[in-house]
């Protein structure tokens, strides 16, 4: 495994780019709502790790999602939740970093009886 | 006694043999340092086969007759107003397409084979990848020039040399390049001459090209035929260096073969471009990307790979993954431009009813049971004056860059998620061919420009949208958005309103 190189200390002179030092105090966090793929990919933001997961639902999450019919339907209470692939209760009054969301965490939801335009699960 | 003409066969090895030397002053392996590293082995370059035997004074002579038919042809395009001819204004989004996506790749393929030719030591390949050099940059400037007559009229054209290293779509193919000549020669050679030229280069050409010939546009179509001789010299070129490196060494196959699966998966990705501009961009469509995709790779592809059988070298992995995904790739990138208008440098709209009908047809296993009702959607949220936007940015692949758009295989309805771990650090991919072509090379891959990333690190001009759009220097509400209501639009329906005046 690894890059064959010209020379054997490549790995010394790598600039790692999307490093969490390089944020400005931010760290990257991955959104993605299952089902309702009209949005086409998970969606990215630069946010402070000690920004609370409720704020981040409120503010970040719930505006961007907004747009989509099914938004309105939307039982908040039983969305189920994973970061990183882990099924997570999260608290909203705790930080991200609390909530086990780090640099370039994936955050994934599902809306329980919520398929998208017409239940076809890609739209 | 005047001198006898020389033989085609004679005259070629004396022009293109016998021209190199054991260096005396320093050693070959300083003078050519480049051609070991990557683990290669080549024990008698002299054997390299070059089928075309072009000779350097015929290449000048030949090339500057064909130039000189295509830019008669430009000419007259010219001056017949040939723009005004095509089928419709939408077609015009394809060339920009392939203005800012694809002619600065032949530049890149210009510079690439000008380090292979200086890098190789062998005089065979060398004189090869010399004459592939000049091809390429021929390439870009012809292209540039058939083109430029679109320029005069439509937006979308005019900043294509710097949209190409800035704009986040065209991070794509930029990348793509940039990790070929970021190798060594070898894999170079493989990656470019071999898995694009020969085993990918039917599905950028010839849908292209013939889109052009459906669509109205000789200026496009001319260029295609004045390429043609040079494509196929390239296509021999690909598979003889497949063939010569797998001849050499028995050591060679397994380098071959990783290369082969890490740019036959790279290549599919880019080719999602030409996929969504056969499927969606084309106002007459030639085929669908997934006849294309069953013509060009799964019959020719196959044959290939069977007659490579004999060294070993087995179809690329996830091949099959790929053929999977030939059902699905244009119609979630089309999604993700329609959804990114204004931060896109051509226009997109929804697929009408008569197009709808022909996806359908095209694609009776995916079309109408999950991308029709998509559209449908947005249609009716069009309607209600609610045109969709995405209004944040979108995760990007680590490796391929594209917006993580693409589904599990064999599950439509869930985006694959793959992601992996190097020095403590997430990535993520949209495929297990582009993690493992990061695993094998993280820390190459590691320094990815993501452009969504270098957005929020403040390297675009700003933290806002039309920060960043001014410095990809996109001319908001000209270049970008829907075709309906564009500039593009009104000009060309100014055009037509004038022609039934004059007709009528």
């Amino acid at each position: 495994m690894g890059v064959v190189s010209l020379k054997p200390d490549y790995e010394q002179h790598i600039e790692i780019r999307d490093r969490l030092e390089n944020f400005h105090g931010n760290q990257i966090v991955y959104l993605h709502w299952e089902e309702h793929l009209s949005f086409c990919a998970a969606i990215c933001f630069p946010l402070p790790p000690d920004m609370p997961f409720g704020a981040m639902v409120e503010n970040v999450l719930k505006p961007h999602y907004a747009a989509h019919p099914d938004f309105e339907k939307v039982d908040w209470a039983a969305v189920k939740w994973t970061v990183d692939n882990t099924e997570i209760t999260p608290d909203m009054e705790t930080s991200l970093a609390d909530n086990g969301v780090g640099h370039k965490s994936l955050i994934r939801f599902w809306t329980p009886g919520l398929h998208g335009y017409k239940s076809v699960g890609t739209c | 006694m005047a001198a006898k003409k020389l033989g085609l066969k004679q005259r070629y090895a004396l022009m293109t043999r016998g021209l190199d030397w054991e260096t005396t002053y320093q050693p070959m392996d300083e003078v050519f340092p480049f051609d070991k590293f990557e683990g290669i082995k080549i024990t008698d370059w002299s054997k390299w086969e070059d089928p075309f035997r072009l000779t350097m004074d015929n290449y000048w002579k030949f090339q500057a007759e064909k130039e000189r038919k295509l830019y008669a042809v430009l000419d007259s395009f010219a001056q017949n107003n040939g723009q005004m001819g095509v089928s419709d204004a939408k077609y015009v989004n394809a060339i920009k397409l392939f203005l800012t996506g694809v002619s600065p790749l032949e530049y890149q393929a210009h510079r690439g084979f000008a380090h292979a030719g200086r890098h190789l030591r062998g005089v065979g390949p060398r004189v090869a990848a010399q004459m592939q050099s000049l091809d390429e940059l021929r390439h870009v400037q012809t292209q540039v020039h058939t083109i430029s007559q679109y320029n005069k009229y439509f937006d979308g054209f005019a900043e294509f040399r710097h949209m190409h290293d800035r704009v986040w779509y065209l991070s794509v193919p930029k990348s793509f390049f940039d990790d070929a000549r970021s190798a060594g020669p070898f894999e170079y050679m493989v990656a470019i001459g071999f898995a694009f030229e020969y085993v990918l280069t039917n599905l950028l050409f010839v849908p292209f090209m013939s889109g052009a010939a459906y669509n109205g546009d000789m200026a496009t179509v001319t260029f295609g035929f004045s390429a043609q001789s040079d494509e196929s010299r390239h296509m021999t070129l690909g598979i003889e260096v497949i063939k010569f490196l797998l001849e050499q060494h028995p050591d060679n196959l397994p380098i071959v073969q990783k290369w082969v699966d890490k740019w036959f998966w790279r290549g599919h990705r880019v080719l999602g471009l030409v996929a969504m501009m056969m499927d969606y961009m084309l106002p007459k469509k030639v085929m669908s990307w997934k006849e294309a995709w069953e013509i060009y790779f799964t019959e020719a592809g196959g044959a290939l790979f069977q007659d490579l059988e004999r060294y070993g070298l087995r179809v690329p992995k996830y091949a099959d993954v790929a053929t999977a995904e030939a059902e699905h790739m244009s119609h979630q990138n089309w999604s993700i431009f329609y959804q990114y208008t204004h931060a896109a440098g051509f226009h997109t709209w929804l697929p009408s009813d008569e197009e709808m009908d022909w996806l359908s047809e095209k694609y009776p296993n995916t079309f109408d049971k999950y991308y029709r009702p998509r559209y449908e959607m947005w249609r009716e949220m069009e309607k209600d004056g609610k045109r969709f936007y995405n209004n944040a940015l979108p995760q990007l692949c680590t490796t391929c860059q594209i917006p993580m758009g693409y589904t599990e295989p064999g599950d439509p309805t869930t985006i694959a998620f793959r992601s992996s771990e190097y020095k403590g650090d997430r990535y993520h991919f949209c495929s297990d061919g582009c993690k493992d072509i990061f695993d094998n090379e993280p820390e190459k891959f590691s320094q990815s420009w993501l452009p969504v990333h270098q957005i929020f690190q403040g390297n675009c001009g700003g933290a806002t949208v039309p920060d960043v759009l001014a410095w990809y220097n996109m001319n908001v509400g000209a270049d970008n958005m829907d075709q309906a209501g564009s500039p593009d639009q009104k000009i060309w329906d100014a055009w037509k309103t004038k022609q039934e005046k004059v007709a009528g």
